[in-house]
């Protein structure tokens, strides 16, 4: 390229090259593709090796009967299944109205205090704690004192992990909604709470549910907070306050343990959780289609 | 004035008409803060009713924080401050003992941006109505479309009242806004820049809208828009640096201004 040399406010101004630029750019863009394809690649790589070696677990039996004792052929995780719904929709029960209400505090309330500020501070840290710590916190204070394991500890550890995430994406997508769409609702004569009810929340409904769900799909994968609280049972079901089988506990001791029938159940439970969350981000994603107002 | 039954038609009307000629607004010796810092000094204005009221002036000298003071929106944000008297036919608003739902379905406001709540056309026209009266579907059909029709909107979105307001375009959308507003059959409407974020043939309809809501609504349009504000006012109030400089009938000011500040604003020396 010719090079120009312009005067502006009495200086001469050289023009970059503009053949640098373009090969900076290049080797920039080259450099993120790359970065972004080895992500998709593990990523590929990691649900390829789930569905090979998990799809080969799947039958009539893994899906309703209870596992067999070890060095038994067949038997299922139907308990286990059943187990972590149960988990995760209680917590999910306790930790999302919960997580929604301290959002709208953060952002519709509190939005500049100083107490606030220390709110999002302390989610920030506490979605960042270790999922093992949070176990040990409710092993003390939920099953210590209760001298058992439960389902509602359980669910209560994975609330507590929801918590943060769920109350700091409320604040972020509230905050995104312009101070106007409030003004326009109150200036109508709306109270502050239908203003944010109906039409706050509906402005940032897509963001609140992606927020949920997000805050769903980190904890149906943990296994950590429920090592210490659910346990895992080898039984149906039994009530809230009992031990109770979940996918990821069961995953972590079958795919320890020596036997192979199990080692292959594991990489079933793998494949169903992956599959899982995929489906309710899916069928989430749709719903959002199908009703855009 | 509440109705005892609950149903409204007549009710409303009757309403209207016992207001009607009402709306005068009396502000005295306002001053308003944003923390620390004084945005308003001394404001003192009367607001004729049923006049179109333009507040001009440069950018940050305090036209809208003064719009902002009628429907009390101001008190949304907690270092905002208003001290003084705004007096709405003769009651002192910014009363703690004044019920803010009351004043604001009084006081209705059209904001800069067009902001259509994220609901079906229909359904923003009706929010405001469902907010303050029990209504039957006919009746609330019926009254959706008188304001649709004051708002000059009605043929345009007769045949898509069940899309999204954000469908619509931003000339429209304002309109929307307007008969949201004018939906509640409120006695004044504050507009705050109205036409600022729409082009210019939207701006002509909102202009002709204000034209023929003369007369039934006390209006207060601030504009940074002069020739706007000749256009379409009764009066024409000129802040400047959070004074009101100069205030009287919009004729008078733009061609014998009685200040020099105004006569330099709107000559277009400054601004």
């Amino acid at each position: 390229m010719v090079e120009t040399s312009k005067k502006t406010d009495g200086r001469s101004v050289k023009a970059r090259s503009l053949a640098y630029r373009k090969i900076k750019n290049s080797l920039v863009s080259i450099l993120a593709g790359l970065s972004a394809l080895l992500g998709l690649f593990i990523l590929g790589w990691i649900l390829f090796t789930v569905v090979e070696r998990g799809f080969s677990a799947f039958n009539w039996a893994f899906f309703t009967e209870l596992p067999n004792p070890p060095g038994m052929e067949g038997g299922g995780l139907a308990n286990a299944m059943l187990g972590t719904i149960i988990l995760t929709l209680l917590a999910t029960l306790i930790g999302v109205p919960l997580g929604l209400l301290a959002g709208i505090y953060l952002s519709e309330f509190g939005k500049n205090s100083k107490f606030s500020e220390w709110v999002r501070f302390f989610a920030n840290i506490l979605m960042g704690t270790p999922s093992i710590i949070i176990g040990i916190f409710i092993y003390t204070i939920l099953v210590v004192p209760f001298g058992h394991f439960s389902a509602y500890s359980g669910a209560v550890a994975l609330a507590v992990m929801m918590f943060p995430v769920v109350a700091r994406t409320t604040d972020d997508m509230l905050q995104m909604v312009p101070a106007a769409m409030r003004e326009s609702a109150l200036a109508l004569g709306a109270p502050r709470w239908r203003t944010i009810l109906e039409i706050v929340f509906r402005s940032a409904k897509n963001g609140l549910i992606t927020g949920v769900l997000l805050a769903v799909a980190r904890v149906s994968g943990e296994t950590a907070p429920l090592l210490f609280t659910a346990l895992n049972s080898p039984f149906w079901f039994s009530g809230l306050n009992e031990p109770t089988a979940n996918l990821t506990v069961t995953i972590f001791n079958y795919a320890m343990s020596p036997y192979e029938d199990w080692q292959r159940m594991a990489w079933g439970a793998s494949l169903l959780i992956s599959a899982g969350v995929l489906a309710v981000t899916l069928t989430t994603r749709f719903l959002l289609k199908e009703k855009r107002i | 004035m509440k109705m005892d039954n609950g149903i409204f038609p007549e009710s409303i009307r009757k309403e209207k008409e016992d207001v009607a000629g009402a709306g005068r607004i009396t502000v005295k010796n306002l001053n308003f803060f944003y923390g620390n810092s004084q945005a308003l000094f001394n404001n003192t204005i009367e607001i004729e009713p049923g006049k179109v009221t333009a507040i001009i002036g440069p950018s940050g000298c305090g036209k809208s924080t003064h719009l902002r003071v009628y429907n009390r929106i101001f008190e949304l944000y907690a270092d905002q401050r208003a001290e003084g008297e705004v007096l709405i036919d003769g009651v002192n608003i910014l009363s703690r003992q004044y019920d803010l739902i009351e004043l604001r379905k009084r006081v209705g406001m059209i904001f800069q941006k067009p902001t259509p709540f994220p609901m079906s056309v229909y359904d923003n026209v009706a929010y405001g109505l469902k907010l303050h009266y029990k209504i039957n579907k006919n009746e609330m059909n019926e009254r959706v479309e008188k304001a649709l029709k004051q708002a000059a909107l009605w043929d345009e979105v007769k045949d898509k009242l069940k899309q999204p307001g954000t469908a619509l375009s931003g000339g429209q959308q304002q309109r929307l806004s307007i008969a949201r507003a004018i939906a509640v059959e409120p006695e004044i409407l504050l507009m705050d820049e109205p036409t600022s974020a729409i082009d210019p043939v939207a701006t002509a309809k909102i202009e002709d809208l204000i034209a023929k809501l003369r007369g039934k609504y006390t209006i207060v349009i601030v504009t940074h828009n002069m020739q706007q504000a000749a256009r379409i006012s009764d009066f024409t109030a000129f802040f400047y640096e959070g004074y009101i400089v100069e205030y009287g009938v919009t004729k008078e000011l733009f061609t014998r201004p009685k200040k020099k500040q105004t006569e330099n604003y709107i000559t277009g020396r400054f601004g």
